[in-house]
């Protein structure tokens, strides 16, 4: 019954006339098809994505100034973009078996996946320490303060990724309690996220080797 | 009545639909009182919990406006105030009244308490992130107060914490935590904003009842809905440009700082554009004024249908309205900029925007009175903070008008000219709606009504008053005093005239003040001893008013979820016997109604 | 002042009984005396813009138009809002008219306010496109402004500003001007006190900070801008009349923010020549101090590369 609708004929509709009343009368209450799980994680990736585009956008700005000086590139960067690579595969593997109901699958790829997040955090603090003791400090130019800037904020919001993902955890851990339901779709909700992360990460990356 | 299909009440065999088989929603159950009372999942609850916390953080930033008036005007009563302590009671008066009082109780108060209720939801989609929301909201007030403890005391950077001067030495607070807790509070409000601005946009979006379309919901939920659109897209400039001042501050980046010579001494920043600042603060900024625009909008529009008994006027374009202002709101930003340097030829685009901001704006006032003319008027308390509001709003958004204008601005801006215009159209237009939508929806959250004498006297002083307090002032400003002045002090330009204005001025902000004290009497005694109230007193067409137990208990609305039948403005329909129709009424079950509406 | 105290009172009280007894059209005479009194107000008013001392008389005849038009509606609207309170009170036999819409009042109603924005907006942005375009002739200043007071600098008989940098800014060279730039030599510079500019001769201000935002506002000539450090901005002005006017910060700058005064004299040409040949150029200034080899030493090292 329920016809797919613009804003645009929405905003159209006369409620007070009897004819577009009987219509009315048959709504189900919602208006966008999609759980309310999965509309909030677009939004919460919506308002993150607006929020690194300023970033992104002050960056391009200041970079076409003369005193920009680039950041070397350490080769720890790239082996940590490959453990987020690997992430996002194994989270395709996970939602697979899930699919499939193999839930010790399932447990043991979201293990892993925990264990590469902090292996990429640590990663990333060794590329600060590196940066640190050959004298890359943040305030030296604006290309530090910059590249600090997005590692700390990519990490942070991995940091909030690993408290869904311990929800996540949660559901499929105990072998017989579990709700396959809950389970099939906080795991989908937790990947979604993370491949989120990954495109981020690739973005802000390529944007500090390219410029 | 049940239908066998809905094919035979499209048909007509019979008109009522039955309720929606709603996933019931996972209604936690609370256990203690720590579960029913402080970690409350209910959206009521947090509603309240908003609405104490903000309203008590802005008594206090009440008290500081009270001290700056005096000082402004009888120096010699405050001798303890002196230029330091002055910029940090305007800092903290203005940022907390506009985020931590405005922002936090329209959409945190009045959303949370007023959204499930009128769209016919048990409570909002994710309860849990809700109840987070209001201690992380919380926690940033915390900070916020913390920063008046701290050495050097709080920032005294003007809430629009322009830097340079927000993080040297020459502002209060600048090279110490007051400046820094400030940004911490607001990035950690924003944080708790999202989480409750997800659950107001996704409930609206997701979890209506049976029959309410969004054509259907009254135009308060469009409001306050928009609103937190606008939340949700302009807050992250705010946090980004707080995590930017931070590192300035704390770590000598130099996201906004030049190279600038402080006192005598070469600093070590440089690069840095102070302009940067600017353009994202406001366009937080911007968007941020009509975040608390548009729920006074929405909240208005019912206040003034249900009082006038007739339907908001041209509700179509009411929606159209509130949806292009929001959207109009992120490109007019620079008019906050037109003399701070920035490229010339932006005043001509930002001057054209804001000029057309205006007519959708205008279009509503229309509206409102067009709902009044032909309409059966009761003058009842809300009614008349309405009408209120419809004066105070027209005025202080013509001045708008004038600043909007780039060549006016050059010499009304940053003088007393500004000052009063955002006075009068964010701080008592809006503010008047609050109060009106307090009494008018006293009787459904208490079960009472508030003292009518009180509240008489009480809108008479507080709308009167407030005029008098704000009109005049847009006259300093023509005359040239400039804003963000300590003391005037008598100069061949600041005529002992321009003094006594001020002291009017500030006798009538004391008067209006505390009248204020005597609303919140009027409230905690009216809680417990005010005339009882029967259900729906105000004989409205909306759902909250339909709940099954006044106050509405946990749950909202009983066993069955109302099923909604028409729009919520069915006042004096012709042919009906009374004078409103509620929605979940179908048109079978209204009393009177020979023949459906022409 | 006690007078008009009792006289409000007595107003009041009046006011109040007569509302008591005819609350309905107490409150839409309320209305409409507001709006009647801020009209009045308006025309009787003692606040009003100082005399204007410069060519920006357009900015005092857009403000006047926007009064005019806006005025009107403000009236309009609350007066008509009056009117509808008085009329349709409450009665409970009767009913309101039952109107969702009315799309042709609308749509005119939207013309109607398009038109007023844009007779308000046209005349602001031609004087607007006045004020973004400096004229040729205009003579070129500088103000520096640094916590708490002002400093100006005029570009001497050669007519052209010095280039200058802020970390050249130490006590010796408090204005930052580059050693190496022949141009600078003759600029006159006047720290912290007042300035002199000629009636009649249109002026380019170009403003500068060393700390922190400030904003170079004198009412009488209606033009300000903020100085931001790190780059230079500008506006022009033609003063009208002679006269001394006080300088007013008008962007928050610390604490001392409402301190930062300053005085700009408009003399005729005999005062103005009178006033020039009594201030010191940059090189007089480093001559007294014995720095001038440190001149000569920069302008040579330019020279060599």
């Amino acid at each position: 019954m329920k016809k797919k609708e613009n804003i645009f004929q929405i905003l159209a509709q006369k409620p007070w006339d009897p004819s577009q009343a009987k219509i009315d009368d048959m709504h189900e209450g919602g208006t966008i098809n999609l759980s309310k799980g999965k509309l909030g994680l677009r939004f919460i990736m919506f308002v993150s994505t607006i929020f690194f585009c300023l970033f992104i956008v002050t960056y391009s700005d200041r970079m076409i100034y003369p005193d920009w000086q680039r950041m070397p590139e350490p080769w720890l960067l790239w082996i940590n973009t490959i453990i987020l690579f690997f992430s996002s595969f194994v989270f395709i593997n996970a939602q697979i078996a899930s699919k499939n109901n193999k839930f010790e699958k399932v447990k043991n790829r979201l293990l892993l996946i925990g264990f590469l997040a902090l292996a990429f955090l640590i990663g990333q603090l060794l590329v600060w320490q590196q940066l640190i003791t050959n004298g890359y400090y943040v305030s030296a130019n604006p290309s530090n303060a910059y590249f600090y800037v997005f590692t700390a904020l990519h990490g942070i919001h991995l940091l909030g990724g690993l408290v869904y993902w311990n929800i996540t955890i949660k559901k499929v851990w105990s072998p017989n309690d579990i709700e396959i339901y809950k389970v099939k779709y906080t795991v989908e909700l937790c990947a979604i996220y993370w491949h989120f992360l990954l495109a981020v990460w690739l973005v802000l990356f390529g944007l500090m080797i390219f410029s | 009545m049940t239908a066998d299909s809905y094919e035979d009440v499209a048909t007509g065999k019979n008109d009522t639909i039955p309720p929606l088989e709603v996933q019931p929603q996972d209604l936690y159950h609370a256990k203690s009182f720590w579960t029913r009372w402080i970690f409350c999942q209910d959206a009521k609850v947090i509603g309240v919990q908003y609405a104490i916390t903000a309203v008590s953080i802005g008594l206090v930033a009440m008290v500081l406006s009270w001290l700056m008036r005096i000082q402004l005007a009888f120096p010699e009563l405050v001798p303890f105030l002196g230029p330091a302590e002055y910029y940090q009671f305007v800092t903290m008066h203005g940022m907390i009244m506009v985020i931590y009082l405005l922002t936090a109780l329209f959409l945190g108060g009045f959303g949370n308490y007023l959204i499930p209720l009128m769209v016919g939801a048990r409570d909002m989609v994710f309860p849990y992130v809700n109840m987070v929301s209001f201690w992380v909201y919380f926690l940033a007030v915390l900070v916020l107060v913390a920063s008046f403890f701290v050495p050097g005391g709080p920032t005294g950077a003007g809430w629009t914490l322009y830097p340079p001067q927000a993080i040297t030495s020459g502002t209060p607070g600048g090279d110490g935590l007051g400046i820094v807790l400030m940004l911490i509070s607001l990035s950690i409000f924003v944080v708790g904003f999202t989480m409750g601005g997800l659950n107001y946009v996704i409930t609206i979006l997701q979890a209506r009842t049976r029959g309410m379309t969004l054509m259907r919901m009254p135009l308060t939920v469009w409001g306050i809905f928009t609103a937190t659109v606008l939340a949700l897209f302009a807050f992250p400039a705010l946090i980004v440009s707080c995590i930017m001042m931070t590192l300035d501050s704390l770590l000598g980046t130099s996201f906004f700082m030049p190279a600038i010579v402080e006192f005598g001494e070469q600093s070590d920043y440089s690069g840095g554009s102070p302009i940067l600042f600017q353009h994202l603060f406001w366009f937080f900024g911007h968007p941020e004024v009509y975040i608390v625009a548009l729920p006074a909008f929405g909240i208005v529009s019912d206040l003034i249908s249900v009082h006038a008994r007739k339907n908001i006027f041209g509700y179509r374009m009411m929606v159209w309205a509130i949806v292009i202002i929001g959207a109009l709101s992120f490109i007019v930003w620079a008019h906050h900029m037109y003399v701070s340097g920035m490229n010339p030829w932006f005043g001509f685009f930002f001057a054209t925007t804001t000029l057309i901001i205006a007519v959708p704006t205008a279009l509503k006032v229309y509206n409102w009175v067009i709902t009044l003319w032909k309409g059966n008027i009761r003058l009842t308390i809300p009614m008349l903070f309405a009408l209120a509001f419809i004066v105070t709003f027209v005025n202080g958004g013509i001045t708008g008008l004038f600043l909007g204008n780039v060549i006016v601005d050059v010499p009304l801006s940053d003088t007393y000219f500004v000052v009063a215009h955002f006075h009068m159209v964010m701080g008592i237009a809006p503010v008047l709606v609050v109060f009106g939508a307090i009494y008018h929806w006293f009787p459904l959250i208490t079960g009472r009504y508030l003292h009518e004498g009180m509240g008489k006297f009480h809108f008479w002083v507080t709308f009167l008053g407030s005029y008098l307090i704000y009109f005049p002032m847009h006259y300093l400003g023509f005359v040239g005093v400039p804003r963000r002045y300590y003391e005037m002090y008598e100069s061949p330009f600041i005529t002992s005239s321009t003094v006594s204005l001020n002291q009017f001025i500030t006798i009538a902000a004391l008067v209006v003040g505390l009248t204020q004290l005597l609303f919140l009497y009027n409230i905690i005694t009216s809680a417990k001893l005010g005339k009882k109230a029967k259900k729906n007193p105000w004989e409205a067409c909306s759902l909250e008013w339909q709940t099954a137990d006044v106050p509405p208990t946990h749950g909202n609305f009983g066993k069955e979820l109302p099923v909604v039948y028409r729009w919520a403005y069915d006042f004096s329909v012709p042919g009906a016997k009374e004078d409103y129709i509620p929605q979940n009424v179908s048109p079978s079950e209204v009393p009177g109604a020979e023949a459906e509406k022409t | 002042m006690v007078i008009s105290i009792v006289v409000v009172l007595v107003l009041v009280a009046i006011g109040v009984f007569v509302a008591a007894k005819y609350p309905q059209r107490a409150v839409s005479a309320a209305l409409a005396l507001v709006i009647i009194g801020s009209v009045a107000f308006h025309f009787w008013t003692p606040w009003w813009w100082t005399e204007i001392a410069s060519n920006w008389g357009g900015m005092d005849d857009t403000i006047i138009l926007t009064f005019w038009v806006t005025g009107t509606v403000f009236c309009a609207v609350c007066l008509f809002m009056s009117y509808c309170v008085w009329k349709f009170r409450y009665r409970k036999d009767q009913k309101a008219a039952y109107e969702p819409e009315n799309s042709k009042l609308e749509w005119g109603l939207t013309i109607f306010t398009t038109i007023g924005v844009c007779a308000l907006l046209a005349p602001g942005l031609i004087v607007w496109d006045k004020y973004v375009d400096v004229p040729e002739e205009a003579m070129d200043i500088e103000v520096m402004g640094q916590q708490w007071y002002w400093n100006f600098r005029l570009p001497g008989e050669d007519g052209v500003l010095g280039l200058t940098d802020s970390r050249n800014i130490n006590d010796d060279n408090p204005f930052g001007i580059n050693l190496d730039d022949p141009n600078g030599l003759d600029d006159i510079l006047i720290e912290g006190d007042d300035l002199h500019i000629l009636n009649n001769q249109s002026v380019k201000v170009n403003l500068r900070s060393i700390d922190v935002l400030h904003d170079f506002y004198i009412p009488q000539f209606r033009a300000k801008m903020d100085m931001v450090p790190g780059m230079i901005t500008y506006y022009w002005f033609t003063p009208i009349r002679t006269g001394e006017f006080e300088i007013l910060c008008a962007e928050y700058c610390g604490t001392s923010h409402y301190a930062m005064r300053g005085w700009v004299s408009v003399d005729e040409e005999a005062d103005y020549k009178e006033w020039l040949s009594e201030q010191t150029t940059f090189e007089e200034m480093m001559a007294s101090i014995g720095k001038s080899d440190l001149i000569q030493l920069a302008l040579n090292f330019k020279g060599e590369n």
